[in-house]
């Protein structure tokens, strides 16, 4: 009864992550990928994910410091942010990220950083979220 | 008028003088020439009264001889009566001579030997006569006998004849006598004019005027009546030199004013009234208008200063609301994640669908006024056309679906995949209009259509042979679903030329690849209800629906399309309609994007561009539909997953084409349009004609299906699978794997999908992943592991590199490309590099050299990682040495494909 229950919750959980757009199919893939011989691949990649990006968030911060900005290295890092978040199936980081690119491109600072803190945020948002859903699943 | 009266008086005056005279020659003749006399008073009496007609003028004319004193007693003797005076008619006293009246007409009898010289007048009268020898004429006087006035004409009668030039004494010497006569002046000058019509107006008076200082009146009244202006004198010659005459005439009453000269005053008095009226009133009125435009102006500045206070107080409450609403969304979906009991999640979800609805109304509201307080800026971000109109699609396919209403989008292929925009306003207009043509349409269809608008008007401006092209279009088959629709140069006639290839001049606008610009034209067909004619002026004012009927009965604030008319005008568009009641409308707007740039495209296409499998790339289909246009539909969905369409218009023809024509192959599938199939064309030769090769796939396209119906389909051969229109993209090609997967499964054809084949394929492989991030490497890893291979990983071109020093073991090697220090061309190429140069050793030293499992030339199969499923990325993939790509991340269909083009042979040499 009590499996039962949290099971529902689970779901109910994971269901409201992809209904509200923080995770796409990918997501699911991942999952997909998970069996037996791989009981905790999707929490070791999204664990990886979360201690790639906090590094790549805290090179973008520094890249952001300096003055001119470096659009290039910008990019660079971002692309790289991006990647990794579209193999999770992180739907908005992905998207906020792409709006980070699409200001690298038109050399717009002030995007940037809009931008920026857009994916910060999201980026925070889905880490709780999913941290909320991991602690619930495990 | 007076000289007439005066005229005719005269001469009858003249005739009765005249007459006299003749008298006085009969009485001198018969008188005094014979003797005796043959005239007596009875022979007279009686021959005057049988002549007076001849002497109208005259009341009666009587003689008296000359008598002298000396012979009085004689006469007096003779007569039988003495000489009486006029007076009093007594004897005479004692005179020199008398003039006794001896004849006497009847009428003046009472002159019987009256002795005319004993009157004033007479006397004188007398005198003058018989000095002159002629007709005389007295003073007037009142006639004895009666109390008219008269004169008394009195003309001599001589004893002999005169010579011509007699002498006043031989004149009097030779006087027998004096023939008189007295004009009635009075009467007969009233008989006169009686006989002249008129009379009653006309004033006549006739005066004596021998003396001038005193005029003596001969007719008329002294009063000075009458019109005394208009007086006309005219002067009589009544024969006696000595006496002047003349006539007067007046009109009694004023001069008749003439009926021109009044209605000509009136009316000029009437035209001057009129014109100072009118003068008036233009004073006044402009006055009025003066003070009305005064009045008016403040209000518009009120109602502008209103209007912009309701625009900010629209933003603000929105606004305002919004944050709130917010919230409780928020909790709501916070609240959905909690464990609910079913009921209490009804109640969440439903309040959570009311909020959304809630807040898409303010959101309408508020863009509404942010538009018009000019504070809506548009984005400009790349986004994929296509697939927004399927998301919209999607949207509306379960109404459209319940309603019957055939829903169609159609992209031109010259629209760019991807355009710089505003995807969410963009998909908002398309959104609003659809979903106005899906509120109001019962029956018929919908057709959203997306073309260039420069090819559109180039089309639209060249002139259209009719020509068919050999087809038999039915007039009534030339929409979407056969009705008629608003717009008919929407129909099949300019549509083929929309579709077709690119043949059009426009081509030279297409590869001048520094037009940014992409001007697209956007058409939403309709057959629903159409606007009234009346309301079509107001359909683009906020809030305006056609009638207030119109919003009872279908809802709505009649707001959006006055949103969508600012954000295509925002687009630098435009936004028209044609509609016709009970036939449709056909709503249109333009609107400009920018062509992306082909590098961001690159970048961007992944996370924008929802990709569409690519597994069914070569197939061929063949579209059973009698309707051009919707054939066209279909073959856009098709086209886009890359299959190829042939269009027949009915199931004969495609099977006797696919037949008879060996060199484009037999189809894959056959798509038939429900009606062609429910008309009546038989099924059953596909299959036995069909069966001889592999059977194409029978896939049946509706709209709506009644379970009835779906029996029938699958007694009927449609086994394989229905697809339930509106076609998108996505789900054909979700419908295609279900229908071809099976269907290859069963050929034992390598060609689907299924996660077992791939395990098949990559079981125990070695793979080689080189990817720089950790999280990309570790899922790719986790993927290919899935499936059975063993996968090594490098995080750098270098490592990689390293990794594959010849010889090494790896079957495949899996390649980023965007990499740091080496990307994934680089290493490729000098991957490829070392492995010429060994396969160069080989040879040179092949002959025995090295063991036979070696002979084979190395050429590790390289696959890039990419997100560009461009073909510019695909080219500079295999110029730097790869043998293909596969999207990132990991699709299955996708892997599948580019793996199975190194290793399908292997599990055959394996098995």
């Amino acid at each position: 009864m009590e499996q039962n229950h949290t099971k529902r919750q689970i779901k109910v959980t994971r269901n409201s992550l992809f209904e509200q757009g923080y995770l796409d199919e990918q997501f699911s893939q991942l999952e997909d990928l998970q069996d037996e011989a791989n009981p905790n691949f999707v929490k070791e990649i999204v664990t990886l994910f979360f201690s790639d990006s906090t590094r790549l968030i805290r090179n973008v911060e520094n890249a952001l410091e300096s003055y001119p900005l470096d659009f290039c290295k910008l990019d660079d890092y971002m692309h790289q942010f991006m990647g990794s978040s579209s193999s999770i199936g992180a739907k908005k980081v992905k998207n906020e990220c792409t709006q980070f690119q699409e200001c690298c491109k038109a050399m717009n600072a002030d995007g940037c950083i809009r931008a920026f803190q857009r994916v910060k945020q999201e980026h925070a948002v889905l880490k709780r979220k999913l941290e909320a859903y991991f602690q619930v699943s495990l | 008028m007076c000289d007439q009266r005066a005229r005719m008086l005269q001469d009858q005056f003249s005739v009765c003088v005249n007459h006299v005279h003749a008298l006085a020659v009969l009485v001198s003749t018969f008188h005094h020439y014979k003797n005796p006399s043959v005239i007596d008073q009875d022979t007279f009496a009686e021959y005057t009264a049988r002549t007076a007609f001849e002497r109208p003028l005259l009341s009666g004319v009587a003689y008296a001889p000359r008598v002298l004193n000396s012979d009085r007693e004689d006469f007096e003797r003779q007569h039988g009566g003495t000489i009486r005076t006029m007076a009093n008619k007594e004897p005479s006293p004692h005179r020199d001579e008398y003039a006794p009246v001896i004849f006497s007409q009847e009428t003046v009898s009472y002159l019987n030997l009256l002795d005319m010289m004993s009157g004033e007048e007479d006397r004188e009268n007398i005198l003058r006569a018989r000095s002159t020898g002629k007709a005389v004429l007295t003073s007037p006087f009142k006639l004895l006998g009666s109390h008219h006035l008269g004169v008394v004409l009195t003309i001599p009668v001589y004893k002999s004849k005169l010579p011509p030039n007699a002498s006043v004494r031989d004149r009097i010497e030779a006087t027998a006598g004096y023939l008189g006569g007295a004009f009635d002046v009075e009467s007969l000058v009233e008989n006169l004019l009686g006989q002249l019509a008129g009379n009653q107006e006309i004033i006549v008076k006739v005066y004596d005027v021998t003396n001038t200082s005193d005029h003596l009146i001969m007719y008329g009244r002294q009063t000075q009546e009458g019109d005394l202006t208009r007086e006309h004198v005219s002067r009589l010659d009544f024969g006696d030199p000595y006496r002047k005459h003349h006539m007067t005439c007046r009109y009694l009453h004023k001069a008749p004013i003439s009926r021109t000269a009044i209605t000509t005053a009136v009316l000029g008095y009437v035209i001057v009234i009129l014109a100072g009226y009118m003068f008036y009133t233009g004073a006044i009125h402009i006055v009025q208008v003066e003070d009305d435009f005064d009045t008016m102006q403040q209000l518009k500045v009120r109602a502008e200063a209103a209007d912009v206070a309701k625009s900010r107080f629209l933003a603000t409450v929105s606004h305002e609301i919004r944050t709130p609403m917010n919230g409780i969304l928020g909790m709501l979906a916070l609240l959905l994640d909690t464990d609910l009991s079913s009921t209490q999640r009804d109640y969440a979800q439903t309040a959570e669908a009311c909020g959304r609805a809630l807040i898409t109304l303010i959101n309408e509201v508020l863009d509404r006024a942010k538009i018009e307080a000019g504070k809506l800026e548009l984005e400009a971000v790349p986004f994929d056309l296509r697939s927004i109109l399927d998301d919209v699609l999607s949207l509306f396919s379960e109404k459209s679906r319940n309603k019957g209403i055939e829903l169609a989008v159609l992209v031109s292929d010259k629209v760019p995949q991807i355009v710089m925009g505003d995807p969410g306003r963009f998909r908002q207009v398309i959104t609003n209009l659809v979903g106005n043509s899906v509120k109001f349409t019962e029956q018929g269809h919908i057709f959203v259509q997306v073309h260039l608008a420069e090819h559109s008007k180039a089309v639209q401006d060249a002139k259209f042979e009719s020509c068919m092209n050999g087809r038999s279009n039915g007039p009534q088959s030339k929409t979407l679903s056969g009705r008629e629709a608003a717009d008919d140069r929407n129909n099949w006639d300019r549509f083929k030329h929309l579709i077709a290839d690119e043949e059009i001049p426009f081509q030279v606008l297409t590869s001048d690849g520094n037009s940014q610009s992409v001007n697209l034209m956007v058409s939403v067909e309709d057959t629903g209800i159409g606007i009234p004619l009346h309301a079509q002026e107001l359909v683009f004012m906020p809030f305006m629906q056609a009638d207030s009927s119109t919003s009872r009965h279908y809802g709505g604030t009649g707001i959006g399309l006055s949103i969508s008319k600012c954000l295509v005008e925002l687009m630098g568009g435009q936004i028209s309609f044609v509609s016709r009641p009970q036939i449709g409308s056909t709503f249109s707007f333009t609107a400009k994007f920018t062509r992306c740039e082909k590098n961001t495209v690159a970048d961007l296409k992944r996370s924008l561009y929802d990709d569409l499998p690519t597994s069914f790339k070569g197939l061929k289909a063949t579209v059973v539909d009698t309707k051009p246009v919707r054939a066209a539909v279909t073959r856009y969905h098709l086209k886009r997953l890359g299959v190829l369409v042939e269009v027949v218009n009915s199931i004969k023809t495609a099977v006797t084409g696919s037949g008879s024509c060996s060199c484009s192959g037999q189809p894959d599938m056959i798509l038939v349009e429900k009606d062609v199939w429910l008309s009546g064309d038989d099924l059953s030769n596909i299959q036995v004609s069909g069966r001889a090769l592999k059977s194409p796939k029978l896939i049946l396209l509706a709209t709506n299906v009644t379970s009835g119906e779906l029996d029938k389909a699958k007694a009927a051969g449609f086994s394989d699978t229905l697809i339930m229109k509106p076609l998108r993209a996505s789900m054909v090609a979700a419908c295609l794997q279900q229908v071809l997967g099976t269907g290859k499964a069963e050929q034992g054809k390598v060609m689907a999908n299924g996660s077992v084949y791939l395990r098949g394929l990559l079981r125990e492989k070695k793979i080689l992943v080189v990817d720089d991030n950790r999280v990309n490497r570790r899922v790719a890893a986790g993927a290919l592991k899935k499936f059975g291979a063993e996968v090594e990983c490098a995080d750098s071109g270098k490592a990689a590199l390293d990794l594959l020093q010849i010889p090494h073991g790896f079957d495949a090697c899996f390649m980023d490309i965007q990499m740091p220090e080496m990307d994934g061309f680089e290493a490729t190429r000098r991957i490829r590099m070392m492995e010429s140069q060994v396969n160069e050793q080989q040879t040179s030293g092949s002959t025995d050299g090295c063991c036979d499992k070696q002979a084979r030339k190395w050429h590790l199969p390289i696959l890039a990682m990419t997100a560009d499923v461009i073909q510019a990325t695909f080219q500079e993939c295999q110029k730097s040495g790869m043998d293909g790509y596969v999207s990132k991340p990991f699709q299955e269909e996708n892997l599948y494909q580019e793996v199975a083009k190194f290793f399908e042979s292997k599990p055959a040499t394996d098995s």
